[in-house]
């Protein structure tokens, strides 16, 4: 009878809970998980993207039983985990240059290969994963990427978006999103800030690219990042997963406020998170309860010149239109709740 | 060492970079005092005993829960449960049903009949308890758990007090209640039935007692000067009640007023309707806003057929004709005469206008002080001005319920117990509030309460079946899921899976999380995804 029960307190919004079974908990809360980024590393305090990059990192351990190897482009991940001569990593993992963690992945997955081949295996039981921050991917790396997704190398490439180039002191990227201020958009003249229509929307080029796996994902939620690595890791082929990961530097927020920004992010349709397979979208993450955006934008001082003195409703509109797209793009309401 | 090329250093790990030196703010668990256990009169961790019951183990559930009160099965049909008013949960959708579970899992421990653990120690000492309602029967249990020998005497012929002779059956069945006063004779208290106490020094000195705990209840209903005839039957409330206990029902007749706006006068009324009245009328001077009976008793009292005639008041009564007088309202709230009047026919009239104590058994007690008909004692221990003499319940200067009366007897036992020793319980400072601002409402997944059944309304006018059902086994474990845990650890996960360092350390079932301040570097993340608030964050020493 009690099985029936289906309710968990808090249902699986929580990264574990004592009351569900073993196996239905997330990597996270388990004592034996890998801890690939481990402690010691030099990220700021809340830094979103070494949160990130341990929980994606940890699930595709758990996914492939520990046979993983991990090739990281520069930026802050790669700073602030491996001065010489420590290291955070936990696992088999190379740094070689800014813009082509993509393309050392497809060598080492190549060689992976023969080496399986040699064997007399089908296929390697050693994975690859390629790793970088938004500029060395949308930007630096692109083409690496793209040459890397349009060979369908047996790669997943996670790319995590903290919207700038941080490590180097907040300059912008093709990632950054329209009126932020960064050090190389200030927050000055009619349109302070990024341009408004610039940019790439890099999970969409890779579905162009019509590639087994496309996935975005945020730290706000646990659950889905990992059922997505897990998923990307089930499939061969190039893979892609676009991360959110709140920066406080460069975003100019609470340390403490990190995961509470991702959250906003998704439920205001500013980051929609989906799932797509070949080009087509499969499944998305419906928005729990919809805000709007100056909910997510205040606590950022990067946006504070949209607020300050008589503000700019203007491009407050502008932001929230972009986001209502998302939402009617990606069906980010549940039909009932869409009126 | 032979190294490569370009390499003089040995790789290491970033453990040596110990990043706890960054910190300005560092987190610390807490536990908070959640809304619901702060507001309980009998004291009872109501979030401890949920913690166990959202596990479905009931019986773990049971044993917390008793600690405090031992009458799960007739709290959760007789409390007023104002802990649900103040649980954080009703700011977010509706308060968790805490008296239900707490019926629930008092009914499960009458079917598996689960049982008290017997004193693990003797003190020695005897104590004398006078009255065996909640107060007293509180008292006992929780003085004999102490290891305390314990005698509680009682003027009636039955356990229970106001529980039996005042609570109508439809609303505590009476094999609820005595089982739930069995179970505390069974751990070792002596009753004596049917004996008045006349002289408590006496009584005292005679029993070789070291202590007494008196609660004898406040059964004597007060009159109110009604000009009326020989022929007019005129009865008050609490007889009646007390009588429906007898093997004859009394005689009320078919038109039936109660005069009174109490929970007493909305019980008496209900009974009425069960005996067979056609009507039962209640006549109450105010508004049912100002109306003293609980507003749920009131609607499920309406709902039963009983009529109210608001703002009215008695004047006379002649035979069968009773003369009544419309008040209204003044600008402070309080009814006037109008002098308007009308006549209101009816068979009996019954008097619920309130109780007094009956302090025969105080008469010259030295040092005792009595003022307003009712005992006065410290509000701390619930010792009378007589050494050695604590008082508590309907009794003494407080709301009279039986949620209050069971915590005053909790109460005194303690006091009771710290006085034979010779000690002073230490006064622990309570913990601060577990406020709503604190709670991290997005990590609780939406859900309704669930509600009891009740029973229909044609089988609550024609007889004495309960009211009020129960959970089920499914709805109870739901029920007890729906605890927010306010400022208190459920084991959720959240500080340990998102903290970028690994600065939380997995204890394992049961035992929690500790931080690992070598490097946590105070970001607050934690206390921030804390659903439940049980993380602060505090400055470093600089």
């Amino acid at each position: 009878m009690t099985q029936a029960i289906k309710f968990y307190q808090t249902g699986t919004f929580t990264v574990g809970n004592r009351l569900l079974q073993p196996e239905q908990r997330s990597v996270q809360s388990s004592i034996e998980r890998n801890n690939s980024l481990n402690s010691g590393h030099r990220a700021c305090q809340g830094c979103g993207e070494a949160l990130g990059a341990r929980y994606a990192v940890d699930a595709a351990m758990r996914a492939t039983q520990g046979q993983l190897i991990a090739a990281n482009a520069t930026g802050c991940l790669e700073v602030f985990s491996t001065p010489y001569p420590e290291t955070s990593w936990q696992l088999p993992w190379i740094h070689s240059l800014f813009g082509n963690a993509a393309a050392v992945g497809t060598g080492i997955a190549a060689a992976l290969k023969v080496k399986a081949r040699k064997a007399g295996l089908a296929e390697s039981a050693v994975r690859v994963i390629a790793q970088g921050g938004d500029g060395g991917t949308t930007d630096i790396g692109f083409g690496c990427l793209s040459g890397m997704f349009e060979r369908n190398d047996d790669v997943l490439y996670i790319c995590y978006d903290n919207e700038a180039y941080m490590n180097t002191g907040v300059q912008r990227s093709s990632a950054t999103p329209p009126a932020a201020r960064t050090a190389t958009t200030m927050a000055v003249g009619p349109n302070p800030g990024a341009e408004f229509g610039q940019g790439k929307n890099l999970p969409r080029i890779a579905m162009a690219h019509e590639i087994p796996y496309v996935a975005t994902a945020t730290v706000a939620d646990l659950h889905d990042l990992e059922a997505k690595v897990e998923k990307a890791m089930s499939v061969h082929g190039a893979r892609y997963l676009h991360i959110l990961v709140p920066c406080p530097l460069g975003w100019g927020a609470a340390s403490s406020d990190t995961i509470k920004l991702a959250r906003l992010a998704r439920e205001t349709g500013i980051f929609p998170v989906f799932e797509a397979e070949h080009g087509e979208v499969t499944r998305v993450t419906e928005i729990r309860h919809r805000v709007a955006v100056e909910e997510y934008l205040k606590p950022q001082k990067r946006f504070a010149h949209l607020f300050a003195g008589p503000g700019r409703p203007d491009l407050i509109a502008q932001i929230q239109a972009d986001a209502d797209r998302n939402i009617r793009r990606f069906h980010l309401l549940a039909p009932e709740r869409s009126q | 060492m032979q190294k490569p090329f370009a390499i003089t250093l040995d790789p290491g790990s970033s453990l040596a970079n110990k990043t706890g030196s960054w910190r300005t703010e560092r987190p610390l668990y807490v536990k908070r005092l959640p809304p619901c256990n702060a507001e309980c009169p009998a004291g009872e961790d109501i979030q401890g005993w949920l913690f166990h019951a959202e596990s479905g183990d009931y019986e773990s559930a049971w044993r917390q829960l008793t600690r405090d009160n031992p009458f799960p099965a007739i709290m959760g049909r007789v409390c007023y449960h104002t802990c649900e008013n103040v649980c954080n949960r009703g700011q977010l959708d509706a308060s968790v049903g805490i008296n239900s579970v707490e019926r629930f899992l008092g009914d499960q421990a009458l079917q598996e009949n689960w049982q008290f653990d017997p004193p693990k120690t003797v003190s020695g000492k005897h104590v004398l308890v006078v009255g065996a309602g909640p107060s007293g029967m509180s008292a006992a249990y929780h003085l004999r758990r102490l290891g305390h020998a314990v005698t509680v005497i009682e003027a009636g012929p039955l356990l229970g007090g106001m529980m039996r002779f005042g609570i109508p059956k439809y609303r505590l069945p009476r094999t609820v209640l005595d089982a739930e006063m069995q179970r505390i004779v069974a751990i070792g208290v002596n009753v004596q039935l049917n004996t008045k106490v006349t002289d408590i020094v006496q009584t005292m000195h005679d029993g070789g007692f070291d202590a007494a705990f008196l609660a004898v209840g406040a059964h004597i209903a007060k009159r109110a000067y009604l000009p009326a005839k020989d022929s007019s039957h005129i009865l008050d409330a609490v007889a009646v009640l007390r009588s429906m206990e007898g093997a004859e029902p009394p005689m009320l007749g078919r038109r039936v007023v109660v005069y009174g706006g109490g929970n007493t006068a909305i019980d008496v009324a209900r009974t009425a309707k069960r005996l067979g009245a056609t009507e039962a009328i209640i006549v109450y001077r105010r508004t049912r806003e100002k109306m003293p009976a609980h507003d749920f008793e009131v609607e499920e009292a309406l709902q039963e057929g009983v009529m109210v005639k608001w703002l009215s008041t008695i004047k006379s009564a002649e035979g069968g004709a009773l003369t009544i007088e419309k008040m209204i309202l003044d600008e402070h709230g309080k009814p006037q005469p109008t002098g308007e009047l009308e006549t209101l026919e009816s068979d009996s009239l019954i008097l619920a206008l309130g109780q007094d104590v009956d302090l025969s058994l105080l008469d010259q007690v030295p040092g005792l002080v009595l003022k307003a008909g009712v005992v006065q004692v410290d509000p701390i221990t619930m010792m009378t001005g007589h050494p050695g003499l604590f008082a508590g319940g309907d009794m003494v200067p407080t709301e009279r319920n039986v949620t209050v009366a069971v915590g005053h007897g909790k109460k005194a036992a303690i006091h009771i117990d710290a006085w034979l020793r010779g000690a002073v319980v230490s006064t622990t400072t309570k913990s601060a509030p577990a406020s709503f601002d604190r709670i991290n409402p997005w990590y609780y997944s939406d859900a309704p309460k669930t509600v009891r059944p009740q029973l229909d309304i044609a089988r609550r006018t024609s007889s004495f079946d309960e009211v009020q059902g129960g959970l089920t086994l499914a709805n109870a474990l739901f029920e007890a899921r729906r605890c927010l845990s306010c400022g208190n650890c459920f084991e959720c996960d959240n500080c340990y899976g998102v903290c970028p360092d690994n600065a939380v350390i997995k204890l394992g079932p049961g035992r929690g999380f500790e931080f690992n301040y070598d490097y946590c570097k105070g970001c607050g993340v934690c206390a921030t995804e804390c659903p439940c608030g049980a993380i602060d964050m505090v400055p470093e020493a600089m």
